[in-house]
Protein backbone atom coordinates (compact mmCIF):
# COMPACT_ATOMS: atom_id res chain seq x y z
CA UNK A 1 0.00 0.00 0.00
CA UNK A 2 1.27 3.42 -0.91
CA UNK A 3 0.28 6.01 1.63
CA UNK A 4 1.60 9.45 2.32
CA UNK A 5 1.70 10.64 5.89
CA UNK A 6 -1.54 12.56 5.67
CA UNK A 7 -3.69 9.76 4.31
CA UNK A 8 -2.15 7.38 6.78
CA UNK A 9 -3.24 9.58 9.67
CA UNK A 10 -6.80 9.59 8.44
CA UNK A 11 -6.61 5.83 7.86
CA UNK A 12 -5.14 5.11 11.30
CA UNK A 13 -7.59 7.38 13.04
CA UNK A 14 -10.46 5.32 11.73
CA UNK A 15 -9.04 2.16 13.23
CA UNK A 16 -7.51 3.60 16.36
CA UNK A 17 -9.09 3.14 19.77
CA UNK A 18 -11.85 5.55 20.61
CA UNK A 19 -10.51 8.28 22.84
CA UNK A 20 -10.86 7.27 26.49
CA UNK A 21 -11.39 10.95 27.29
CA UNK A 22 -14.55 10.98 25.20
CA UNK A 23 -15.81 7.84 26.93
CA UNK A 24 -14.92 9.24 30.37
CA UNK A 25 -16.78 12.45 29.64
CA UNK A 26 -19.86 10.63 28.34
CA UNK A 27 -19.99 8.47 31.49
CA UNK A 28 -19.47 11.50 33.76
CA UNK A 29 -22.19 13.45 31.92
CA UNK A 30 -24.65 10.56 32.10
CA UNK A 31 -24.17 9.63 35.76
CA UNK A 32 -23.78 13.23 36.95
CA UNK A 33 -26.95 14.18 35.11
CA UNK A 34 -28.88 11.25 36.57
CA UNK A 35 -27.74 12.09 40.13
CA UNK A 36 -28.90 15.70 39.72
CA UNK A 37 -32.25 14.49 38.33
CA UNK A 38 -32.72 12.22 41.37
CA UNK A 39 -32.08 15.26 43.59
CA UNK A 40 -34.55 17.33 41.54
CA UNK A 41 -37.12 14.53 41.84
CA UNK A 42 -36.72 14.43 45.63
CA UNK A 43 -36.93 18.26 45.77
CA UNK A 44 -40.25 18.22 43.94
CA UNK A 45 -41.54 15.27 45.97
CA UNK A 46 -40.81 17.05 49.27
CA UNK A 47 -42.52 20.23 48.03
CA UNK A 48 -45.48 18.11 46.90
CA UNK A 49 -45.68 16.63 50.42
CA UNK A 50 -46.16 20.15 51.76
CA UNK A 51 -42.74 20.62 53.36
CA UNK A 52 -41.79 24.34 53.43
CA UNK A 53 -39.26 25.30 50.76
CA UNK A 54 -36.60 26.50 53.25
CA UNK A 55 -36.56 22.99 54.73
CA UNK A 56 -36.68 21.27 51.34
CA UNK A 57 -33.51 23.17 50.37
CA UNK A 58 -31.74 21.46 53.27
CA UNK A 59 -33.55 18.14 53.13
CA UNK A 60 -32.65 17.46 49.48
CA UNK A 61 -28.82 17.55 49.88
CA UNK A 62 -29.19 15.71 53.21
CA UNK A 63 -31.09 12.92 51.41
CA UNK A 64 -28.43 12.72 48.70
CA UNK A 65 -25.68 12.57 51.33
CA UNK A 66 -27.51 9.75 53.14
CA UNK A 67 -28.09 7.86 49.91
CA UNK A 68 -24.41 8.10 48.94
CA UNK A 69 -23.40 7.03 52.47
CA UNK A 70 -25.52 3.88 52.18
CA UNK A 71 -24.08 3.08 48.74
CA UNK A 72 -20.58 3.62 50.15
CA UNK A 73 -21.25 1.34 53.12
CA UNK A 74 -22.47 -1.49 50.91
CA UNK A 75 -19.46 -1.03 48.61
CA UNK A 76 -21.54 -0.10 45.57
CA UNK A 77 -20.37 3.51 45.40
CA UNK A 78 -16.86 2.56 44.31
CA UNK A 79 -18.25 0.39 41.52
CA UNK A 80 -20.42 3.23 40.20
CA UNK A 81 -17.55 5.72 40.65
CA UNK A 82 -15.20 3.52 38.61
CA UNK A 83 -17.59 3.83 35.69
CA UNK A 84 -18.70 7.42 36.32
CA UNK A 85 -15.44 9.18 37.21
CA UNK A 86 -16.24 12.82 37.93
CA UNK A 87 -19.94 11.99 37.53
CA UNK A 88 -20.15 10.79 41.14
CA UNK A 89 -17.30 12.98 42.44
CA UNK A 90 -18.69 16.43 41.65
CA UNK A 91 -22.26 16.14 42.98
CA UNK A 92 -22.72 16.26 46.76
CA UNK A 93 -22.57 12.44 46.64
CA UNK A 94 -18.80 12.78 46.17
CA UNK A 95 -18.52 14.88 49.31
CA UNK A 96 -20.52 12.29 51.25
CA UNK A 97 -18.34 9.46 49.93
CA UNK A 98 -15.20 11.44 50.86
CA UNK A 99 -16.44 11.55 54.47
CA UNK A 100 -17.98 8.10 54.86
CA UNK A 101 -15.37 6.01 53.05
CA UNK A 102 -12.36 6.96 55.28
CA UNK A 103 -14.63 6.85 58.35
CA UNK A 104 -15.36 3.17 57.69
CA UNK A 105 -11.83 2.27 56.65
CA UNK A 106 -10.11 3.85 59.67
CA UNK A 107 -12.33 2.20 62.28
CA UNK A 108 -9.40 0.02 63.30
CA UNK A 109 -7.39 3.14 64.26
CA UNK A 110 -9.99 4.03 66.88
CA UNK A 111 -12.95 6.36 67.03
CA UNK A 112 -11.06 9.55 67.92
CA UNK A 113 -7.91 9.67 65.78
CA UNK A 114 -9.28 7.13 63.30
CA UNK A 115 -12.93 7.77 62.42
CA UNK A 116 -13.21 11.25 63.99
CA UNK A 117 -10.08 12.67 62.40
CA UNK A 118 -9.80 10.83 59.09
CA UNK A 119 -13.36 11.49 57.95
CA UNK A 120 -12.15 15.03 57.20
CA UNK A 121 -9.11 14.08 55.20
CA UNK A 122 -10.72 15.35 51.98
CA UNK A 123 -13.88 17.03 53.29
CA UNK A 124 -11.76 19.13 55.69
CA UNK A 125 -9.97 21.17 53.03
CA UNK A 126 -13.24 21.53 51.11
CA UNK A 127 -14.94 23.02 54.19
CA UNK A 128 -11.91 25.16 55.15
CA UNK A 129 -11.37 26.80 51.76
CA UNK A 130 -15.09 27.09 51.06
CA UNK A 131 -15.64 28.82 54.40
CA UNK A 132 -12.60 31.08 53.89
CA UNK A 133 -13.96 32.13 50.50
CA UNK A 134 -17.33 32.87 52.11
CA UNK A 135 -15.67 35.04 54.79
CA UNK A 136 -13.91 37.08 52.10
CA UNK A 137 -17.17 37.49 50.21
CA UNK A 138 -18.97 38.33 53.48
CA UNK A 139 -16.60 41.22 54.20
CA UNK A 140 -16.86 42.54 50.64
CA UNK A 141 -20.64 42.13 50.76
CA UNK A 142 -20.76 44.08 54.05
CA UNK A 143 -19.16 47.13 52.44
CA UNK A 144 -21.23 46.82 49.26
CA UNK A 145 -24.35 46.57 51.42
CA UNK A 146 -23.41 49.61 53.51
CA UNK A 147 -22.62 51.54 50.38
CA UNK A 148 -26.11 50.69 49.16
CA UNK A 149 -24.78 48.87 46.09
CA UNK A 150 -26.47 45.54 46.90
CA UNK B 1 -46.02 17.29 31.36
CA UNK B 2 -43.90 18.83 28.59
CA UNK B 3 -42.71 21.52 30.97
CA UNK B 4 -41.55 18.94 33.50
CA UNK B 5 -39.60 17.11 30.79
CA UNK B 6 -37.84 20.31 29.75
CA UNK B 7 -37.11 21.15 33.41
CA UNK B 8 -35.50 17.78 34.00
CA UNK B 9 -33.55 17.99 30.75
CA UNK B 10 -32.09 21.29 31.96
CA UNK B 11 -31.24 19.73 35.33
CA UNK B 12 -29.57 16.83 33.55
CA UNK B 13 -27.61 18.98 31.10
CA UNK B 14 -26.32 21.50 33.66
CA UNK B 15 -25.52 18.90 36.34
CA UNK B 16 -23.86 16.63 33.77
CA UNK B 17 -22.01 19.62 32.32
CA UNK B 18 -20.36 20.41 35.65
CA UNK B 19 -19.19 16.78 35.84
CA UNK B 20 -17.77 16.85 32.30
CA UNK B 21 -15.67 19.95 33.12
CA UNK B 22 -14.22 18.12 36.14
CA UNK B 23 -13.63 14.99 34.06
CA UNK B 24 -11.70 17.01 31.48
CA UNK B 25 -9.59 18.53 34.27
CA UNK B 26 -8.84 15.04 35.61
CA UNK B 27 -7.98 13.60 32.18
CA UNK B 28 -5.95 16.49 30.80
CA UNK B 29 -4.24 17.90 33.88
CA UNK B 30 -2.57 16.46 36.96
CA UNK B 31 -5.15 17.99 39.31
CA UNK B 32 -6.19 15.47 41.98
CA UNK B 33 -9.89 14.85 42.70
CA UNK B 34 -9.46 16.46 46.16
CA UNK B 35 -8.22 19.67 44.53
CA UNK B 36 -11.13 19.59 42.12
CA UNK B 37 -13.60 19.43 45.01
CA UNK B 38 -11.88 22.37 46.73
CA UNK B 39 -11.78 24.41 43.50
CA UNK B 40 -15.43 23.68 42.78
CA UNK B 41 -16.59 24.93 46.17
CA UNK B 42 -14.47 28.10 45.95
CA UNK B 43 -15.62 28.61 42.35
CA UNK B 44 -19.21 28.31 43.56
CA UNK B 45 -18.64 31.10 46.09
CA UNK B 46 -17.02 33.34 43.48
CA UNK B 47 -19.68 32.67 40.81
CA UNK B 48 -22.42 33.47 43.34
CA UNK B 49 -20.60 36.65 44.40
CA UNK B 50 -20.44 37.95 40.83
CA UNK B 51 -24.10 37.09 40.35
CA UNK B 52 -23.78 34.28 37.81
CA UNK B 53 -24.84 31.33 39.93
CA UNK B 54 -28.21 32.51 41.21
CA UNK B 55 -29.75 32.65 37.71
CA UNK B 56 -28.26 29.22 36.98
CA UNK B 57 -29.97 27.76 40.08
CA UNK B 58 -33.25 29.41 39.00
CA UNK B 59 -32.84 27.83 35.56
CA UNK B 60 -31.60 24.35 36.42
CA UNK B 61 -32.62 23.80 40.07
CA UNK B 62 -30.82 20.79 41.48
CA UNK B 63 -28.69 20.59 38.33
CA UNK B 64 -26.87 23.64 39.73
CA UNK B 65 -27.33 23.12 43.47
CA UNK B 66 -26.26 19.45 43.66
CA UNK B 67 -22.71 19.76 42.21
CA UNK B 68 -20.18 21.05 44.76
CA UNK B 69 -20.35 24.51 43.17
CA UNK B 70 -23.83 24.50 44.72
CA UNK B 71 -22.18 23.97 48.11
CA UNK B 72 -20.24 27.18 47.44
CA UNK B 73 -23.51 28.82 46.41
CA UNK B 74 -25.04 27.89 49.80
CA UNK B 75 -21.95 29.26 51.59
CA UNK B 76 -22.19 32.57 49.72
CA UNK B 77 -25.98 32.86 50.12
CA UNK B 78 -25.66 32.08 53.84
CA UNK B 79 -23.04 34.74 54.35
CA UNK B 80 -25.06 37.35 52.44
CA UNK B 81 -28.18 36.87 54.54
CA UNK B 82 -26.15 36.80 57.79
CA UNK B 83 -24.35 40.04 56.89
CA UNK B 84 -27.70 41.70 56.11
CA UNK B 85 -29.11 40.56 59.49
CA UNK B 86 -26.16 41.05 61.84
CA UNK B 87 -23.59 43.17 60.07
CA UNK B 88 -19.91 42.30 59.79
CA UNK B 89 -20.15 39.46 62.36
CA UNK B 90 -22.33 37.68 59.83
CA UNK B 91 -19.26 37.22 57.63
CA UNK B 92 -18.01 34.75 60.24
CA UNK B 93 -21.28 32.92 60.91
CA UNK B 94 -23.19 32.89 57.63
CA UNK B 95 -21.19 30.43 55.54
CA UNK B 96 -21.35 27.47 57.87
CA UNK B 97 -24.95 28.30 58.82
CA UNK B 98 -25.93 27.99 55.17
CA UNK B 99 -24.24 24.60 54.80
CA UNK B 100 -24.74 23.20 58.31
CA UNK B 101 -27.34 20.66 57.17
CA UNK B 102 -25.16 18.99 54.54
CA UNK B 103 -22.01 18.98 56.67
CA UNK B 104 -23.76 17.62 59.77
CA UNK B 105 -25.54 14.97 57.70
CA UNK B 106 -22.20 13.82 56.24
CA UNK B 107 -20.62 13.63 59.71
CA UNK B 108 -23.59 11.74 61.15
CA UNK B 109 -23.67 9.32 58.22
CA UNK B 110 -19.90 8.83 58.48
CA UNK B 111 -20.09 7.97 62.15
CA UNK B 112 -23.08 5.62 61.82
CA UNK B 113 -21.52 3.95 58.78
CA UNK B 114 -18.31 3.38 60.77
CA UNK B 115 -20.38 1.68 63.48
CA UNK B 116 -22.43 -0.46 61.10
CA UNK B 117 -20.18 -1.38 58.18
CA UNK B 118 -16.92 -3.24 58.09
CA UNK B 119 -14.00 -1.50 56.37
CA UNK B 120 -11.94 -2.83 53.53
CA UNK B 121 -8.77 -4.61 54.66
CA UNK B 122 -5.76 -2.41 53.99
CA UNK B 123 -3.63 -3.50 51.07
Amino acid sequence: MNLDANTYQVYAKGYGKKSPVLRDCACAFLVGGIICCIAEGLYRLYLHLGIPETNVRILTPVSMVTLAALLTGFGWFDKIAKFAGAGTLVPITGFSNAVVSPAIDTKAEGFVLGVGAKMFIIAGPVIVYGTLASVVWGVIYYFLHRGGIV
Amino acid sequence: MREICIDFLLVFAVGGGFCVIAQLLIDYTKITPARILVSYVVAGVILTAVGVYEPLVKLAGCGASTPLTGFGYSLARGVESAVRDRGLVGALTGGLTGTAGGITAAMTCGFIAALVFRGKPKT
